[in-house]
């Protein structure tokens, strides 16, 4: 992300919605930049006609219709438009040279640099990075990622055609993973949720062989394990290996190359993640049926909750991890096994800060929105906030909201000492 | 539970399951079988099918059995003696002539509706029954062809009718701009992140009845509600893996749905007129994923209507005016005792309210549910000739005044639709949805 620069204490006002309200006929709702200094929304500019306000000024360029502002990890913004029928992104306000017949779902690199979005031409699909659209498309796509450094992006797609209705060539394999349009040789009766290396060489991707058989095919080549059920891939940070959850007759466990790395079985494993580190491997799991809880390197921590855990975030240093879990009807943060009192309607992923030592969350009570660290409450009462950002000597912590201010809508950005 | 009762009905050719028993062999059904036996059948599996007294209770709760005159084969203790106790007594070894008709049987013979379980003395959960022998059918790879191609539907796009990513996000903006002629600056919130709602739908909405998307839209923007729809796979709550007997892709796509509402950070989401979709949400994909009951706080359209009414949110300029009736989808009114809500609902709404009996979780199925109108039309005789008394109560209905049908689930709409052209009831047929839209005040 890039990095807030501004790091004064004290509340600055960016920008005056119910001036914006009056200005123009409709708006969306705002999305503010990662360094708060920028607040943006879709709104219309004139009849059938469409842009993005920033700050109060409307892009220049305006559209028959956009949406899905959303800002870049280094702070550029975009937006899906459309013009004369064309759909494509606009970056600050220029729209890439190239246009689809439709363009949707925009992936952002890790890094900030790279951009990808899905295309549809001539009711062919393909995926698009940087404006340059595959030159081969398919007769369908599915699940799509870009590389964590912007350099490559890979989907799910459909390589061989049947009629609706035909579950004969259905089951013979129709779907593979196309990797900067180039499609893998071998075919699977279904692919999902493709994921790159870390640098960006590799894709590995959910396979089903044949109705009943699981596993993950890494640059097209399927595990020689299979499993009855197999959930998202992720690399081993820093290698060509690769980490699953997969379902055994003991119960769900991480497997890594094809085969179980961890001891424990559980009711279910999710949404595995690498600790900074490279090291430590957390994961979602259910201890048993109806509980659940985090699991690290294998053991699940002793709190469980009743309905769902589902954020994990490590800590820079790799030895703290904080959770979003619900019980019984209420979201909280956990951290390190340990619930906050505090019990919110929603919760947003929590954020550490960069010494590790504290933990910050943006949460949902009673319809408004409030910003928690170390489940204390230090901002309240938003219409609408935005994630929270640490100081780089985390003693300062950078909140991004809209409150009503003496009958104003205001967007504000504080530097708040803590 | 040991003879086989002799049927009175021939079997339809089904592409899906005359191939699929094609590769059967004594050797690889019994190795499937009893493998599946020993992995999923249980005690529950044990105790329902040793339990059963042969009483006949659930024979006069059946519309296969009432429709066919009490035929014994057509009650739902003979489907079981058919199907899964032959599989548990010859312990799996079944031969290919025996698998197909099982599956004809399981699949298209029974609506997995639950009315028989209220009668049994013993609580017999046949539903489960022939979901277990769909289950070990879907091993053998003998399952009906038009619901196995929607499953396959779910497995590739999470969504039952083949919808691709660019046609959902293009009906929205279509009913999205439809509506703001109607409704100045409405809108159909696409990926709101923080919305306190998720609206979700099933399939044919955006394929063949996006007008109900665009009536749902209408409710929201009259009720000044906070909510979003998805712009990304996840956004179907239907579910036929689940009755293909496909628990694995049910799972999958019940993950998809739950994710995609908690990574929007939703509160609730609100499904429409659909009764299968919240057994799956509720009730089957939920448990098979571990969670007791779903992750995410799930409202049915029902519901939802009523509280917008309770809560004074919704505000109906008139009454409908033609004499209605209701029908009570099994999933919401069996599944979930939602009868009293949708009566609520249609007498805040319509002027004449006139109960079809029996009614409430006594009612009918429409023959429609459990996947049996998802079997495509080789099937659809066995279930217009299957639920005579469906048509009957209906014929009833509308002998004591009724004109109108209102069916709050999508299956139940197909298939009281066959039910009224088929026995010539020239009765219309409604969601609570189309009346609400037509009475509700406009602003």
């Amino acid at each position: 992300m890039k990095s807030p620069g501004d790091w004064e204490a004290g509340k600055r006002q960016i920008a005056d919605l119910s001036l914006w309200k009056e200005t123009f006929s409709y708006m969306e709702e705002p999305y503010a930049a990662p360094d708060g200094e920028t607040l943006a929304a879709v709104v219309q500019t004139g009849e059938m006609e469409f842009s993005v306000c920033v700050n109060g000024q409307p892009w220049e360029a305006v559209f028959d219709k956009a949406w899905y502002p959303r800002f870049t990890p280094d702070g550029r913004l975009t937006a899906l438009v459309s013009q004369e029928q064309q759909w494509t992104l606009a970056v600050d306000g220029v729209a890439w040279e190239s246009g689809f017949d439709f363009a949707w779902n925009t992936q952002f690199a890790a890094n900030g640099q790279g951009l990808a979005v899905f295309a549809q031409e001539g009711g062919e699909y393909k995926m698009a990075l940087d404006g340059n659209g595959w030159e081969e498309g398919f007769s369908d796509m599915g699940d799509g990622a870009l590389a964590p450094d912007g350099s490559a992006c890979a989907a799910v797609v459909q390589v061989t055609s049947f009629s609706e209705g035909d579950i004969f060539t259905f089951k013979k394999g129709c779907y593979t993973v196309a990797v900067n349009g180039t499609a893998w040789e071998q075919a699977f009766v279904n692919c999902w949720t493709p994921v790159f290396s870390q640098d960006g060489k590799s894709v590995a991707t959910q396979v089903r062989v044949n109705l009943y058989d699981y596993t993950v095919a890494v640059d097209g080549k399927p595990w020689d394990a299979t499993f009855p059920c197999v959930w998202e891939p992720l690399f081993v940070p820093g290698s060509t290996s690769v980490v699953a959850p997969v379902k055994t007759p003991k119960g769900w466990t991480l497997a890594r190359d094809g085969k179980p790395c961890w001891s424990s079985f559980f009711v279910q494993l999710l949404r595995q993640r690498f600790a900074p580190d490279n090291k430590t491997v957390a994961a979602v799991c259910a201890p048993k049926y109806g509980r659940w809880t985090v699991a690290i390197d294998g053991n699940p921590w002793k709190s469980t909750f009743d309905e769902a855990v589902w954020d994990v975030v490590f800590s820079p240093n790799s030895k703290r991890v904080a959770a979003t879990a619900k019980d019984n009807g209420k979201w909280t943060v956990v951290c390190d096994g340990k619930a906050w009192d505090e019990k919110f309607d929603m919760v947003f992923a929590p954020v550490f800060s960069p010494d590790s030592g504290r933990v910050a969350a943006r949460a949902i009570v009673n319809g408004k929105q409030a910003l928690f660290v170390d489940g204390k409450m230090v901002a309240q009462d938003f219409s609408r906030a935005f994630d929270p950002v640490f100081g780089p000597q985390s003693d300062r912590l950078l909140i991004k909201g809209i409150k009503d201010e003496a009958n104003r809508l205001v967007y504000s950005r504080e530097v708040l000492v803590l | 539970m040991s003879q086989v009762i002799a049927k009175q009905s021939k079997p339809l050719p089904d592409a899906g399951l005359d191939k699929g028993v094609e590769g059967l062999t004594p050797e690889k059904i019994a190795k499937t079988l009893q493998a599946m036996l020993k992995a999923e059948g249980g005690a529950r599996l044990a105790a329902y099918v040793n339990t059963c007294a042969h009483c006949g209770l659930c024979a006069q709760a059946c519309h296969f059995c009432l429709s066919h005159d009490m035929d014994p084969a057509y009650s739902p203790a003979g489907k079981v003696k058919n199907t899964i106790a032959q599989v548990v007594k010859k312990k799996g070894k079944v031969d290919a002539g025996f698998i197909r008709e099982a599956a004809r049987i399981a699949y298209t013979e029974c609506n997995l509706c639950k009315r028989c379980a209220m009668y049994c003395p013993f609580g017999v959960d046949v539903a489960y029954l022939m979901l277990v022998m769909r289950r070990m059918c879907h091993k053998l790879g003998v399952t009906p062809q038009y619901i196995q191609d929607t499953a396959h539907s779910h497995s590739v796009t999470a969504n039952q009718m083949w919808v691709k990513q660019d046609e959902w996000v293009d009906t929205l903006f279509w009913q999205e701009e439809e509506a703001r002629e109607e409704f100045e600056g409405l809108r159909i919130p696409l990926e709101k992140e923080g919305a306190q709602i998720m609206y979700s739908v099933i399939g044919p909405e955006p394929k063949f009845r996006a007008q109900l998307i665009y009536q749902a839209a209408a409710l929201f923007h009259a009720a000044g509600l906070d909510w979003t729809m998805p712009a990304t796979p996840g956004w179907d709550n239907s579910d036929m893996a689940m009755y293909t007997g496909d628990n694995e892709i049910m799972g999958r796509i019940k993950r998809a749905h739950y994710e995609t509402a908690m990574r929007l950070r939703v509160q609730k989401i609100v499904m429409g007129e659909c009764g299968h979709a919240f057994r799956s949400v509720h009730d089957m994909g939920n448990r098979w994923l571990g969670y007791k009951s779903s992750p995410v706080q799930v409202v049915h359209a029902l519901e939802f209507y009523w509280e917008l009414l309770r809560d004074g949110k919704l505000k109906l300029a008139k009454k409908y005016e033609k004499p209605v009736t209701l029908h009570d989808p099994c999933n919401v009114v069996r599944g979930r005792g939602l009868h009293e809500m949708a009566r609520d609902v249609v007498r805040a709404s319509c002027q004449t309210f006139i109960e079809m009996t029996p009614n409430r979780e006594h009612n009918y199925c429409c023959a429609a549910g459990g996947g049996v109108i998802n079997c495509g039309p080789p099937h659809k005789p066995t279930r217009v000739a299957g639920n005579r008394v469906k048509a009957e109560q209906l014929f009833r209905a509308k002998a004591d005044g009724a004109q109108v049908v209102i069916a709050p689930c999508h299956n139940c709409h197909g298939g009281l639709e066959d039910i009224i052209h088929s026995y010539g009831l020239n009765l219309e047929l409604k969601f609570l949805g189309d009346i609400l839209y037509e009475c509700m005040e406009k602003p």
